[in-house]
């Protein structure tokens, strides 16, 4: 079968059998059989029209990023945070991408490329309703039927997407196995595309799942990273010292640091894929934070785990059709993981970024469910963007390691951020004001605002 | 994409289930002597590893030649409603690898027993520093007799570990054929496989279905030709389908969600069980009795 462009990043230092589609030891394609030769053909037209262009491909895709999505989105400094912190704080704003989350930059690419496919449907899970909305948005812009699978739980915290996914003509279907969050609809988005696989196509949402989706999800991220790499070099002539973003499944995380990863274990890749040598890019620190919830570690006698922290907590398994770090018992069920956001909300990770976590080159951090929701008030007040509680661990996170009380965290002893910060706002907040109100009053924070404004 | 190529590989041995060279494989021993063959499907703990076992001894005495068990495991992705729901009923009431292997260790049934379970319970089994060697479950699945392994998310690429670790400790390592399956897959698989090849019968979940579907006909007209026995499996639940499988020329039927809804809303599991197995093993001989003859005479065997 074909070959990943990216196989050459597997294998350097880690001998493990390898199949297609590994980082190392991570990756792979553990799926049923029926749909093995559908995984092939979707490797091979991610290798003519997502790399080699076939068709222009990327031209086509490039111009709905800018007419449809609104690409470029700004690189803006953060005046009110930089003074907070002294430092130079950038944020990069994918909560102005149509939809609201940096989320539409995947859709948009897959469902494209059913087309180019000839697939006649479109499927796909979501968490926090993010992914769901974006490919419901990119599948009635594009014309093609589709079908979202969201556990009951999200359904229910995230009502306002549900909405805009059944305005877009999207069918919503609701899951109720287990925790009925995101793991479930993964499970059952695999089950219809077993039995549909020939004429649908499976959009996942994030760079999970068997080979090719780590690789492709993230090179239709990947354009988060370079645009802010080009916006930054354009704003101070030089690259930041480090990038900060959330980690769920880990998209935009991988959008955002590919520009930033090694390039000589990519140089094939990058020649393929047209962009130019990224030099210097080692020194830039890469900080992935996941949910630390309300604590950290799995409880084995209830199979929860009040977090999602995979890469900082996990051990190696297979779900969703590739090895990788994950939350499970010391039997092997993978547990029911647990965030104040919905979107970071799953046992699992990228393999790409278990990867980059074992070999050093990305630090993960966790953030837990009150820094975030606290970041989440300080951005609104502070700079007028209303994050995604999502992208709020991210902002979490730099006042943990910057803030007034960073001396008593641990991340704040060994702060290697440097002068020039850029932090990737995934998506924007307007999804999460019932939970976020409802979580500030449970917690009597602070920070929280005064909305007794309504008469009745 | 699936082909719908029926044309049968000439190259392979000689064909069918007529082949008597005597195999090492128990599991094709038994769907040979057994010919055409009952192989069952139960969810492991559901609703307790007591009643599994009584439940399995049961379906022995109504003559199922193979037995699977389920090793439940959260994330079945595989399976339908009705698996998926016996799974969480097995979790819920404390299922776990070893308790799994106990139960085998104690059954006694004439039929081998094969292992249906996902990749990451095999991962994880054994000493927290193996990380995600498969031996030791295989070596523990050997020792508690079991005579073969049955992994849904586990696809050719992937399996080479699992199958060294399978042939050293004698176990059969069953692969599943999809409708899906074509050409040089097909190949592969086939000659891969030991103990029986696990035909698909349609895309999609385990569940059962009210009729035998069309693939499952392209699927045997492709396998035809083929030394290894063969038998189908996802949505046969009536001795019907067994008849119309094998007079489409399978060796054996597979009988999974049937059993497990059976089991779950009889007021009396095991005198259900044994009879239901009975009834479909009944229908398997009626496809034999049934099967029209080759068109074209047996090639002659040199
Ligand atoms: C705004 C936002 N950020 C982040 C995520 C997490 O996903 P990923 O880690 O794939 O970026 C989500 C998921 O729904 C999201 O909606």
């Amino acid at each position: 079968m074909t070959d990943s462009v990216h196989s050459g990043t597997s294998g350097a230092d880690d001998e493990v059998t390898t199949s297609d589609g590994r980082f190392g030891g991570y990756g792979g394609q553990y799926v049923p059989e029926a749909l093995v030769p559908a995984l092939s053909e979707l490797a091979d037209a991610y290798q003519r029209y997502v790399i080699d262009n076939e068709d222009g491909f990327r031209d086509e895709l490039r111009e709905h990023l800018r007419t449809f999505a609104g690409r470029p989105t700004p690189l803006q400094r953060a005046d009110r945070l930089s003074e907070r912190y002294n430092r130079e704080i950038y944020l990069k704003r994918e909560d102005l991408v149509h939809g609201g989350a940096h989320k539409l930059n995947n859709a948009l690419g897959q469902v494209l490329l059913a087309k180019y496919m000839g697939k006649e449907r479109v499927i796909a899970e979501t968490g926090a309703g993010q992914h769901g909305t974006a490919t419901a948005m990119a599948a009635a812009h594009l014309d093609v039927p589709c079908e979202i699978y969201m556990g009951r739980t999200d359904v229910n915290r995230q009502r306002p997407n549900v909405y805009r996914m059944r305005m877009s003509g999207a069918e919503v279907t609701p899951v109720d196995a287990g925790s009925a969050t995101l793991k479930e609809a993964i499970n059952e988005t695999m089950r219809d595309w077993a039995g549909s696989v020939e004429t649908t196509h499976y959009a996942v949402g994030s760079v999970v799942g068997p080979h090719p989706f780590p690789a492709m999800v993230r090179d239709f991220q990947a354009v988060i990273g370079e645009e802010l790499r080009a916006q930054i070099r354009d704003e101070i002539g030089r690259l930041p010292d480090s990038v900060v973003a959330c980690a769920g499944g880990g998209s935009n995380t991988m959008g955002t640091f590919d520009a930033f990863v090694d390039l000589a274990e990519r140089r094939a890749a990058d020649d393929s894929r047209g962009r130019s040598p990224q030099e210097g890019t080692e020194g830039v620190a890469l900080h992935a934070v996941e949910a630390g919830g309300s604590r950290l570690g799995v409880d084995e006698e209830t199979g929860v785990a009040p977090n999602s922290a995979s890469l900082s907590t996990g051990t190696d398994g297979v779900l969703h059709g590739a090895l990788t770090k994950l939350l499970q018992t010391a039997n092997g069920q993978v547990v029911e993981s647990h965030s104040v956001s919905a979107g970071l909300d799953y046992a699992g990770v990228g393999p790409e970024l278990a990867n980059l976590v074992e070999r050093g080159r990305v630090t993960p951090a966790t953030v837990d469910d009150r820094a975030a929701l606290e970041a989440f008030h300080r951005l609104s007040r502070l700079e007028g963007i209303i994050p995604a509680l999502e992208s709020s661990h991210a902002l979490g996170y730099i006042e943990e390691c910057l803030g007034a009380n960073s001396g008593t965290s641990s991340a704040g002893a060994d702060d290697d951020l440097g002068e020039v910060i850029i932090v990737t706002v995934s998506g924007r907040g307007d999804k999460d004001l019932e939970t976020v109100l409802e979580e500030t009053e449970r917690r009597d924070l602070e920070a929280a605002p005064d909305v007794e404004v309504f008469d009745g | 994409m699936t082909t719908t190529d029926g044309s049968s590989t000439d190259d392979s041995a000689t064909g069918g289930s007529g082949d008597d060279e005597p195999s090492d494989s128990r599991i094709e021993t038994a769907i040979r002597d057994n010919h055409p063959a009952l192989i069952t499907y139960l969810t492991a703990g559901d609703p307790g590893l007591d009643e599994t076992r009584r439940y399995v001894e049961a379906l022995d005495r109504g003559g199922a030649d193979v037995i699977e068990l389920g090793l439940p495991f959260s994330e079945p992705v595989a399976e339908g409603p009705t698996i998926q729901a016996a799974i969480t009923r097995a979790l819920e009431a404390g299922t776990t690898p070893e308790g799994f292997f106990d139960l085998v260790d104690a059954l006694d049934t004439e039929a081998p027993l094969v292992c249906m379970t996902y990749t990451n319970l095999l991962m994880q089994y054994g000493p927290a520093d193996s990380g995600t060697d498969v031996e030791p479950f295989v070596e523990r699945a050997a020792e508690a007799g079991l005579d073969g392994l049955i992994v849904p998310d586990l696809p050719a690429a992937e399996a080479r570990p699992l199958r060294e670790a399978c042939d050293s400790v004698g176990l059969d390592l069953i692969s599943i054929v999809a409708p899906t399956t074509a050409d040089e897959r097909l190949e592969t698989l086939m000659s891969t496989t030991s103990g029986f090849a696990y035909v698909q019968a349609r895309l999609g979940t385990t569940g059962a279905r009210t009729n035998v579907s069309g693939a499952t006909h392209e699927s045997l007209a492709r396998l035809d030709g083929y030394d290894v026995p063969t038998a189908v499996g996802f949505g046969v639940s009536e001795p019907e389908h067994a008849a119309e499988i094998v007079a489409g020329g399978a060796d054996g039927v597979i009988v999974g969600s049937a059993l497990v809804d059976l089991a779950a809303t009889s007021d009396d599991p095991e005198r259900d069980l044994e009879a239901k197995a009975r009834e479909l093993k009944r229908g398997a001989a009626d496809g034999l009795a049934d099967r029209e003859l080759p068109a074209s005479p047996e090639p002659e065997r040199s």
